[in-house]
């Protein structure tokens, strides 16, 4: 055992603290390559992540950078600034400890560079940055230490990928460097510990206690939950009461959108005025670091939050977490149940509200997982090459470098371990030339080889590659203010902004605001005093239910009876029992029945959200052209309904896998969620600039939407890389074949057809649901041939329009245009 | 639904096409606006991005179905052609030899755009503006002309919540013509300098699958 040295147990002792197990684990390997330690929040897992760096710098001997912690977060980085000084302070170690991130002034970044502190705090784009460097090698030479905090967050997505590449990057400029990763509770510790450690060097995971299981239940109010919806709004009484009979309260909610309507309604009803505050990641920084701000102070009883505060600053005074909305994933909710009541040993507390009657049956199978220690999660694919292709670009910023030595070093990274030669050359070659097959850029490469190293041609290209540093999609964002006020109030996306005609009210920041107009891509609205907004809101992420959580749904359903629903809900299942039956995990249950004159078919095949809105595309355009009509469907995690002209007889048909399979290679090129990707994706591999707001602010010609390359790639270059990512990655995400092909092979092309005369209890709550989706295609065309030609009619202008008398074309022309072209005047 | 709109400017009969481009019945001359041919190309040249060089390409074929359904006397090109006057040297073997082939049989016209303020060493002729009859051809509009078609500003419109789409813009003494070039972008309708260029009973044609005329105040 690494015994504390004085001064530190001097310090422990005046706190009357003792160092807990974890933290002296950490001390006692504080030599290993790679460490990986699991804590739950509030059990010093900073201080244990530190420790080690603070002894060592304490002898005082080391000049130069010795410890990088790296958060996702710019406000942790703060935080834990602020944390660590009162330890170094009251020992009085001389450590420098100092914070980079995008907030930080431009003198004191290049001074950090010239002199690095002890201690650099900093996230993933802005180490990015400090790796693409020339000066990289000299700033770097001396690092002891790594310290990723919240690593279960960034393994998720492709900032850890980043993080990663440049580890590797620092792991070769500093050879003895030790990386440390700090996380939650995950399901699979073992993944996080691999992408951590060097490949294929082992990684020791230490576990902290766990402390005691957490208090979770169901919110029981007097009233039921209505069929369908996502707001809640009947539990808002009962979460009122919650709220004072707590000291601090964090109500979370699954969408941005949903947490602004619940906002809105908690106002309404909260006859007491008690002080609660709205969080979320569309709200202006100002407007965050207010609620932030009154949070640390205490000055609120509740926080209406999102994912945005899912991570970050302990929150010591919370004693409740509420979820509104059925928990769609069992490792979030626990994390998000973590942030109440961050002390050591005390059980966290936590209440579900359902938001609608299914989700009764989710929250009920949420928390079994959850006392069954049952976390979910997808195993990552292998690391993303648009972010190689990025790490290639970075790496070129630094220097000139030699492909076998970047191949080893990527490769020695655990996400792209298996990364082929062939599969690295072609990064390579997407970043010097393009890579593409029917013309070759001979004089205007990025990259060029010269003596066997690679470098840049023009070393001005740095500039553009330093400001596309980074892998957070910046989606299509506008900010809103009051007409006449600078401040902003928060951001909505371009697509919802596009949909807005002046006069239509809609929340943000809990208030209800009037479109106005849109002035050089800002948003003006004004006050308005309506007590319902008119539209919803912007939309945010959607979750999908997880696979783990809809197969236990399924295995619930398997049960005689249902002790453990409420009543209103058992008696549901069994009516679903009687007049059709339950779905099953191995075979697809088809209803169909009429309403309202149209022909209803629903496919229960509980894939998730994702990819039952992918299988409704694919199942409508397979009943189209076999003449059904299909005229619009609807999603949910669990269920696609579809209606139309026509009954559909033969359902099994509908999901022969290969013609499903065929139907989703012609539907995926097209798609709009292809280009969406493909935007992402070429972003990140340095194809097109980021959007920056500044650039889209002018609206000059000269920009051009990324729609336009991913159609010509498309039609001239169908094999390129970009092409081959954007595949891959749109299949993983937002159009989530994968779970379709689970669910193909779990029912095995067993299809179980129910037709009856009307509504089954099961299908009842879809045909409230919102977010229906009608066919597109020519009859989009045809709406909007309607208006043109109403608003010509309307206007008068069709009068004022003197036909041309036709003149003779040459022949030749005259039949093409006929044959070519219906051609009319504006008069049908 | 139309693949074309019919009308006319100081009496001469035009239509314009779903793809962008306008016809001249009487005249059987084609007009084409902003082609900015070899853009990839410049762009990789100055800020080291590599796009898809396939743009030259994608106009050039676009050109040939219009040229394969018309049969035009006469093509005008009106202006902004090139992207800029070396992205002309840029293009390769196959692509000269698409637009040579074009140019065979007829009488081919560049208009000066502020991109390519001169000429280049292709064939066809090159013009700072083109009057024909009653019309006269040039890059940038000039307030105050009539029978004028012009291009430059790329206008794009959008109606509805149809999303945006290239549009004409017409009134009784002018015609702007959208962009034909592949990789164009464009420029909003609601633009100030759009706005006070068209009389206000002016109309916009939107582009695409189909050429649909609508009432230019009325588009967003």
């Amino acid at each position: 055992m690494t015994a504390l040295p004085d001064q530190f147990q001097d310090w422990f002792s005046r706190r009357g603290w003792d160092i807990h197990p974890h933290q002296q684990d950490m001390l006692d390997r504080a030599a290993d390559p790679a460490l990986l330690l699991i804590a739950p929040t509030g059990g010093g897992k900073t201080l244990a992540g530190f420790l080690p760096t603070l002894v060592e710098l304490a002898a005082g001997q080391h000049t130069g950078i010795h410890t990088l912690y790296v958060s996702p977060l710019k406000a942790l980085a703060a935080d834990i600034k602020r944390n660590l000084r009162t330890p170094v302070d009251e020992m009085g170690l001389a450590i420098r400890i100092e914070d980079r991130t995008g907030d930080t002034s431009a003198t004191q970044k290049k001074r950090q560079r010239a002199d690095p502190p002890h201690i650099l705090l900093t996230t993933p784009e802005s180490l990015a940055l400090l790796v693409s460097y020339e000066d990289a090698p000299r700033m770097f030479a001396g690092l002891q230490r790594i310290i990723v905090d919240e690593i279960h967050a960034l393994t998720e997505s492709k900032r850890g990928d980043q993080l990663m590449l440049a580890l590797g990057r620092l792991q070769t400029l500093a050879p003895g460097l030790r990386r440390v990763g700090l996380s939650a509770t995950v399901e699979d510790p073992d993944a996080i510990a691999k992408s951590l450690a060097k490949h294929p060097n082992p990684c020791v995971i230490l576990q902290a206690d766990p402390g005691p299981d957490p208090d979770i239940n169901m919110l029981v109010t007097e009233e039921q939950p209505p069929w369908a919806g996502g707001g809640a709004a009947y539990a808002i009484p009962a979460v009122l009461e919650q709220v004072r009979q707590h000291k601090t309260t964090l109500i979370f909610h699954n969408t941005r959108a949903q947490a602004e309507i619940f906002f809105h309604n908690l106002w309404l009803n909260n006859t007491d005025d008690l002080p609660i505050g709205i969080h979320h990641g569309s709200l202006s920084r100002e407007q965050r670091e207010k609620v932030e701000a009154a949070m640390v102070r205490g000055d609120l009883r509740a926080i209406v939050c999102t994912g945005s505060l899912d991570l970050g600053i302990d929150w010591g005074d919370v004693d409740l977490v509420v979820q509104i909305g059925a928990p769609k994933n069992v490792k979030r909710l626990i994390q998000r149940i973590g942030r109440a009541n961050h002390r050591y040993n005390a059980p966290s507390k936590a209440l579900l509200v359902p938001a609608n009657r299914f989700e009764v049956i989710e929250c009920i199978a949420a928390l079994q997982a959850a006392k069954a220690h049952d976390l979910d999660g997808d195993p990552k694919g292998p690391g993303p090459r648009d972010v190689l292709c990025q790490h290639i670009l970075i790496t070129a910023c630094a220097g000139p470098f030699a492909a076998d030595d970047l191949y080893a070093e990527v490769t020695s990274v655990g996400a792209y371990a298996n990364l082929t030669r062939a599969e690295f050359d072609d990064c390579l070659e997407f970043c010097a030339t393009g890579g593409y097959a029917l013309r070759a850029y001979d004089k205007w490469k990025r990259l060029q080889k010269t003596n066997g190293l690679w470098h840049l041609r023009d070393p001005r290209a740095t500039r553009n590659i330093r400001m596309n540093i980074g892998t957070i999609q910046d989606t299509d964002t506008l900010k809103v203010r009051f007409r006449g006020s600078f401040k902003p109030l928060g951001e909505i996306e371009e697509g919802f902004a596009a949909s807005l005609t002046p006069g239509d009210t809609f929340l943000i920041g809990g208030r209800i605001v009037r479109y106005e107009g849109l002035r050089e891509m800002t948003v003006e609205v004004s006050r308005n005093a309506a007590k319902k907004p008119k539209i919803a809101t912007f939309m945010g992420t959607k979750f999908a239910t997880s696979t783990q959580l809809q197969a236990r749904i399924l295995r619930m359903f398997r049960q005689d009876d249902w002790p453990n629903l409420p009543p209103h809900t058992n008696e549901w299942l069994h009516l679903q029992r009687v007049v059709s039956k339950l779905p099953e995990a191995d075979r697809i249950l088809v209803e169909s029945f009429p309403h309202d004159d149209r022909a209803h078919t629903v496919f229960y095949g509980f894939a998730g959200r994702n990819a039952m809105q992918t299988l409704g595309l694919l199942l409508t355009q397979r009943m189209e052209s076999l003449g059904l009509n299909p005229l619009g469907f609807l999603a949910t995690d669990y269920a696609t309904m579809v209606w139309g002209l026509d009954q559909v007889t033969d359902p099994a048909a509908l999901f022969a896998p290969e013609d499903l399979r065929d139907g989703f290679e012609t539907w995926l090129k097209g798609n709009a969620v292809m280009k969406k990707t493909f935007r992402a994706s070429a972003t990140i591999a340095g194809l097109i600039e980021r959007n920056l707001p500044q650039s889209r602010k002018t609206g000059r010609q000269a920009t051009f939407s990324s729609d336009i390359l991913y159609d010509t790639l498309c039609k001239y270059d169908p094999d390129h890389l970009m092409l081959q990512i954007t595949r891959e990655e749109a299949l993983r995400g937002l159009v989530d074949f994968g779970r379709i092909e689970e669910m193909l092979n779990r029912t095995n092309g067993r299809v179980d057809h129910v037709v009856r005369d009307r509504v089954t209890p099961l299908a009842a709550p879809l045909l409230l649901e919102v977010g229906r989706i009608p066919i597109a295609g020519e009859g989009r065309e045809r709406l909007i041939a309607d208006e043109t030609r109403r608003l010509m009619d309307a206007s008068g202008l069709n009068k004022i329009e003197v036909p041309p008398s036709r003149p003779k074309r040459r022949a030749q022309g005259e039949a093409a245009l006929k044959s070519r072209f219906v051609w009319g005047r504006n008069n049908p | 639904m139309n693949a074309c709109h019919d009308f006319s400017l100081s009496g001469v009969a035009v239509s314009a096409l779903a793809s962008g481009a306008l016809w001249l019945p009487e005249a059987q001359t084609l007009c084409v606006s902003d082609l900015h041919l070899g853009k990839s190309d410049r762009i990789a040249r100055r800020s080291g991005f590599l796009l898809p060089p396939y743009e030259t390409r994608a106009t050039l074929d676009k050109i040939d179905q219009l040229l394969e359904q018309l049969n035009p006397r006469q093509v005008i090109c009106l202006g902004d052609s090139f992207d800029d006057l070396s992205a002309a040297e840029s293009l390769d073997e196959t692509e000269k030899l698409q637009l040579t082939r074009q140019q065979a049989g007829r009488d081919w016209v560049w208009i000066e755009g502020n991109h390519d303020p001169g000429p280049v060493e292709l064939g066809g002729r090159h013009v700072n503006e083109l009057t024909l009859g009653k019309l006269v051809f040039r890059h940038i509009a000039i307030a105050g002309s009539v029978g004028e078609v012009s291009g430059h500003y790329h206008p794009k419109c959008n109606v509805g919540r149809g999303g945006t789409r290239p549009a004409f813009l017409a009134d009784q003494s002018r015609i702007i013509m959208p962009a034909f070039g592949a990789f164009t972008g464009g420029l909003r309708g609601t633009h100030p300098t759009l706005r006070s260029l068209m009389a206000p009973d002016a109309i916009a044609v939107l582009t695409g699958k189909h050429a649909l005329p609508v009432p230019f105040a009325a588009t967003t």
